[in-house]
């Protein structure tokens, strides 16, 4: 094995990632108000989720089971007892006082995800501490451009369901921590778990971060931890990362500050400027004052029911990758691409692949030409006006020898543009396959014109004959080069 | 068992109570005597008894994930004290994030 160069940076980083995804339920956890998103302020809300006196919670069973579908495609354990606690504080955003949450037994733990660079940088397995389940606060909105001195509170995101998953401090650069949220979100998506969307803020990342610096007397130190909220985009996470490790060194050759000397810090990551700053100093936990949640019975959870999730989660990502490399003969590179692009990219593939016959062909079209078109247009798979069966056909007729590739990328591009049939388009653009007398007659012609290329082939030099393909093109643009080629040497070879 | 006064303090602090020193006074002695009630508990050996998550000997009750109708935003404000027909309005607070 060679060496990885060396690292430019004087320490190590030491990151671990504290992660909330909100449930694709209908419903939120405790009440049958919708989650859907964009709903005008406070529309979607009841007496429960708005803390009024008298109400009572129900725990969603939707909520529950998609919970355990992460946790156990994080290879957590499920505890076979699970109960709920109340996280009091005060915010506006919290209606009852308190959220909530889970505290001493949450119903998973001890996990972990595997991240694997596919350039070979990295490979990380990162432990999870623990996946719960809890509910979300509303949004406070606050305009000081409009010169008001009050915050406008909206409670549609109230009481939706939330996973919360920590992670160990296993993450060792910024770069491993946006890969690892990457492979995160793909897994959670993949499941159905949740739509993960950033923007929408159905996934928030915190990150905790210190660097352990090797002193030359063999020790070494631990900057104290700080933990970075308001990254917007797995981008930012990694961005926010890269500066708060370098601004940790420095504070760290100016003060020599280490962890256990100060207490945990917060800290903001403003985008724009690409800084963090401090925040006020959080709550120690035990101020929380969790107790368990006594209009909530608890959960328990028998294996008959783990194996009944379990059944029905399909394969993870990591798996498809290697069937998808096995089973269709495409490289681990192609597998990582289609799977990358999600649950329905790969069964897109599959079925033109299945309906061709090969894997690598039908993944070249779909990576140089489906994916790309889908990029420009800003477009989801499931709204692709061309469907597996008609790329399938595309496909087909290029490997039967009707047309060349790039001939065949024309036609893709005129059904995408009309909505039209292959076979209409073929028959519309006067792409008639060429017949084989047809292309006898042409090749003759093409021989009889070019003298020296007869000579050069007929000296040995077979690759001659490649200069007859463009002027074959000019005559007959459907003519497939591959097989102008053959034509004209056997014809010269006969002579 | 008694309560410190410092503790007090605390624990009206996380619960926004404004205590005057009196106040504070009655809290603390009378907060120690409900301690000091139910640390008599500490006299049993319960050594051997599973911690209790909930008095009622029932579990798992759950919902369908069924969408039932939710309040006007008319209805859901009507108590507020401060509105503008579409948002609960608060004092404003800034510089600071809940912690979900
Ligand atoms: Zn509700």
């Amino acid at each position: 094995m060679t060496k990885p160069a060396a690292t430019p940076e004087p320490y190590t980083t030491v990151i671990g990632l504290e992660v909330h995804v909100q449930l694709q339920t209908n419903t939120k956890l405790f009440c049958g108000c919708s989650t859907k998103f964009g709903a005008p302020p406070n529309t979607q809300v009841c007496p429960v989720c708005l803390g009024l006196p008298g109400s009572l919670p129900v725990m969603n069973r939707a909520a529950f089971q998609l919970a355990m579908k992460a946790a156990l495609a994080l290879e957590c354990r499920i505890a076979p007892f699970t109960k709920w606690d109340r996280k009091n504080y005060f915010y506006p955003d919290l209606p009852k006082g308190y959220q909530i949450s889970q505290f001493d037994l949450p119903f998973s733990s001890d996990g972990w995800l595997e991240v694997v660079d596919p350039k070979g940088a990295f490979a990380r397995k990162v432990g999870i501490i623990r996946v719960h389940l809890e509910e979300d606060a509303g949004k406070s909105m606050h305009d000081e451009a409009a010169g008001t001195a009050d915050t406008r509170i909206d409670l549609n995101r109230a009481g939706t369901p939330l996973c919360e998953i920590v992670t160990q401090p296993d993450l060792r650069s910024p770069q491993e921590a946006r890969a690892w949220l990457n492979e995160l979100k793909l897994l959670l998506v993949y499941l159905g778990v949740s739509d993960c969307n950033m923007q929408e803020g159905s996934l928030r990342v915190d990150a905790n971060v210190n660097l352990h610096i090797p002193c030359p007397d063999g020790s070494v130190a631990k900057t104290p931890i700080v933990e970075i909220k308001n990254m917007n985009s797995f981008r930012s996470v990694e961005r926010a990362l890269i500066y708060e490790a370098a601004r940790q060194y420095d504070e760290w050759q100016a003060t020599g500050a280490e962890l256990g000397t100060t207490p945990k810090q917060t800290r903001g990551w403003d985008d724009p400027a690409g800084v963090t700053r401090a925040q006020r100093h959080k709550e120690e936990s035990s101020d929380y004052r969790y107790f368990p949640d006594p209009d909530l019975v608890p959960v328990t959870v028998s294996e008959a029911e783990i194996a009944a999730v379990r059944a029905s989660m399909g394969a993870p990502p990591t798996v498809l990758r290697t069937t998808l490399a096995e089973r269709w003969k495409i490289s681990a590179y192609d597998a990582d691409v289609l799977v990358n692009q999600g649950r329905e990219i790969v069964a897109y593939f599959e079925e033109v692949a299945t309906r061709v016959g090969e894997g690598k062909v039908a993944s070249n079209w779909l990576q140089q030409d489906v994916l790309r078109t889908l990029n420009e247009r800003g477009e989801a798979i499931a709204a692709f006006p061309i469907r597996p069966d008609a790329l399938a056909d595309l496909i087909g007729r290029v490997q039967q020898g009707d047309f060349d590739t790039s001939r065949g990328r024309e036609i893709f591009a005129e059904v995408l543009a009309s909505g039209r049939s292959v076979a209409d388009v073929v028959a519309s653009l006067g792409i008639a396959a060429v017949g084989d007398d047809e292309l006898i007659a042409l090749c003759r012609e093409l021989i009889t014109a070019n003298p020296k290329i007869v000579a050069d082939v007929q000296g040995g030099k077979e690759q001659a004959a490649a200069g007859l393909i463009g002027q074959a093109k000019k005559k007959n643009p459907n003519v497939n080069p591959a097989k102008v080629r053959q034509t004209c040497i056997d014809l010269i070879k006969a002579m | 068992m008694t309560l410190a006064r410092k503790d007090v303090a605390k624990v009206a602090m996380l619960a926004r109570l404004a205590l005057s020193d009196a106040e504070l006074d009655t809290m603390t002695s009378e907060l120690s005597k409900i301690v000091g009630f139910v640390s008599l508990l500490e006299e049993l050996d319960t050594s051997a008894v599973a911690p209790l998550a909930h008095p009622l000997d029932t579990q798992n009750a759950f919902r369908d994930d069924v969408p039932r109708p939710s309040l006007t935003t008319a209805e859901a404000l009507q108590s507020a004290p401060h509105h503008d027909g579409e948002c609960f309005l608060v004092p404003a607070v800034l510089g600071e994030t809940g912690a979900a």
